[in-house]
């Protein structure tokens, strides 16, 4: 038996197929990875992602030492309810994790990946020496991300009264607090949503209650092929530590608007942003394959330019064809892929497939 | 608990085969192999007229999660395939023993089904897995 989510039994009471993931019991589906799918691009699903890595920052130093830490700069946050995406680098420029940085009333709250937890909590102990901050992991709180084009009305019906109105009014990347919650307009599924991190004894209750409203249940099954269209990557996949941000369309999570601003992994994506121009590192690029088949992550393509990996490839159930982020050469104007014995043109886009529910590129 | 229906046999590689009469037979995968596959999106089936082996490859089975080879249970010829597979690949999931057979075939031998697993032991084999 794996780590469970407070939510554990309402996931089997829905029929959940529950698989491993990262050491925690998940529902991979309740039923069809591809029903949970178009829900959230047409209606709204409900995802259990309570397995997430969720930290708090606060001290008199929370802004240095994440200004120190992270690749974008919290500096932009210029007051309590705003939040951004950024990554941990390593000194090699080498993405140690991705996360959602939210400024809150206390400080700062992480959110960071659930299969790197250990990783990333050691990370934040060892550079966290000679700063005052108090780092606190936060392993009680749930987190439920309500996602799809009709999530802010449904969830309206099942969220407290009181922030109701509030929660209406937030713009992308803007939270709010309400009694321990957090909510905030943030999310990994191209649609407009909100996600929930609240105590985990409330987590029952704001899942029946959405449920009620008419929200379903979703997996992560589901998730990761949302995500795979709207073109985010996916830690551990798509990025590494091996990877720099600029081989793996993230070179704009790297901040250098504060020049002065001294950063772990600084020399090294300074240098990368340099080799991204002139053509000398790889690019993250998205692929599509127009004839019948499925692209795996791990499959070798080849570009005009040199052989390149699909690091994320799956069939896309809103496009009704494949698709895959791939890392290839700079400047590739063409791609082929093996399938079945013979080698098959794929088409080369920016990654980014699918938002609100539509294809988005030519 | 997956569907396993009696007057069926099964290949240990999850097809089933089913005697229609007159030397022909219908081919398909498990209920217990649809729900380890998850949604499958995309179906390679044989052509009509090609001879198959036994346990040889006749048709790839995508899904969102992987993609697996089918394997003819019993040797003979290919008569007729599941056209509609190819716009409505999910029938394999809403009804493997059904709609959802992937394709027809004479069998050269019909004691080659002896060979087979019956309800009981492809139970049990789905129980070990």
């Amino acid at each position: 038996m794996g780590l469970r989510t407070v939510l554990y039994e309402r996931h089997i009471a829905a029929g959940a197929k529950v698989v491993d993931f990262a050491g925690w019991d998940m529902p991979l589906h309740y039923g069809s990875q591809i029903g949970e799918h178009h829900l959230v691009r047409t209606d709204a699903g409900v995802f259990d992602v309570s397995h997430m890595t969720v930290v708090d920052v606060a001290g008199g130093d929370a802004t240095g030492w994440l200004r120190h830490l992270l690749s974008n700069d919290v500096a932009r946050l210029e007051a309590p309810g705003k939040a951004l995406y950024s990554l941990l680098l390593n000194h090699g420029g080498g993405v140690v994790d991705d996360l959602i940085v939210y400024r809150t009333e206390a400080g700062y709250r992480l959110v960071t990946n659930c299969a790197t937890r250990r990783k990333v909590l050691l990370w934040l102990a060892r550079h966290s020496q000679g700063y005052l901050v108090q780092v606190d992991e936060r392993p009680k709180l749930a987190m439920l991300a309500v996602h799809g084009p009709n999530s802010i009305a449904l969830a309206s019906e099942a969220l407290p009264r009181d922030c109701v109105e509030a929660v209406g009014r937030l713009g992308n990347f803007e939270s709010l607090e309400h009694d321990g919650w957090l909510i905030a307009r943030t999310g990994y599924t191209g649609e407009k949503g909100i996600e929930v991190i609240l105590p985990g004894d409330a987590a029952g209750e704001l899942w029946d209650r959405l449920l009620a409203a008419g929200v379903k249940p979703a997996g992560l099954g589901a998730r990761d092929t949302l995500r795979l269209e709207a073109g985010m990557n996916l830690y551990g996949q798509d990025m590494d530590e091996n990877t720099s941000p600029y081989a793996a369309n993230l070179g704009w999570t790297v901040s250098w608007r504060d020049e002065d601003r001294e950063f772990i992994g600084r020399e090294a994506v300074s240098q990368h942003r340099q080799q991204q121009q002139r053509g000398e590192l790889p690019v993250l690029a998205g692929l599509v394959l127009e004839a019948r088949g499925v692209l795996r992550g791990g499959q070798r393509v080849e570009t005009d330019r040199g052989a390149g990996v699909i690091t994320s490839g799956s069939f896309s159930p809103t496009l009704k064809q494949s698709i895959a982020l791939a890392r290839i050469p700079s400047g590739s104007a063409s791609c082929q892929v093996e399938l079945r014995g013979g080698m098959v043109p794929l088409k080369i886009v920016k990654p980014g497939f699918v938002r609100f529910g539509k294809r988005i590129f030519e | 608990m997956a569907n396993i229906p009696e007057n069926f046999y099964y290949a240990s590689t999850h097809e089933w085969i089913r005697v229609d009469g007159n030397g022909i037979a219908t081919v398909g995968i498990t209920d217990h192999a649809q729900e380890a596959l998850g949604d499958i999106v995309f179906i390679e089936l044989p052509e009509p007229g090609a001879a198959t082996e036994a346990k040889g490859e006749v048709a790839v089975v995508e899904s969102v999660k992987a993609a697996s080879d089918i394997y003819s249970p019993a040797a003979g010829e290919i008569t007729e395939v599941n056209e509609a597979l190819i716009e409505n690949p999910q029938l394999v999931n809403s009804a493997p023993y059904e709609d959802g057979w992937i394709y027809r075939m004479t069998l050269n031998d019909e004691n080659d089904l002896n060979g087979l697993l019956g309800a009981e032991a492809y139970a049990d084999q789905c129980a070990d897995d």
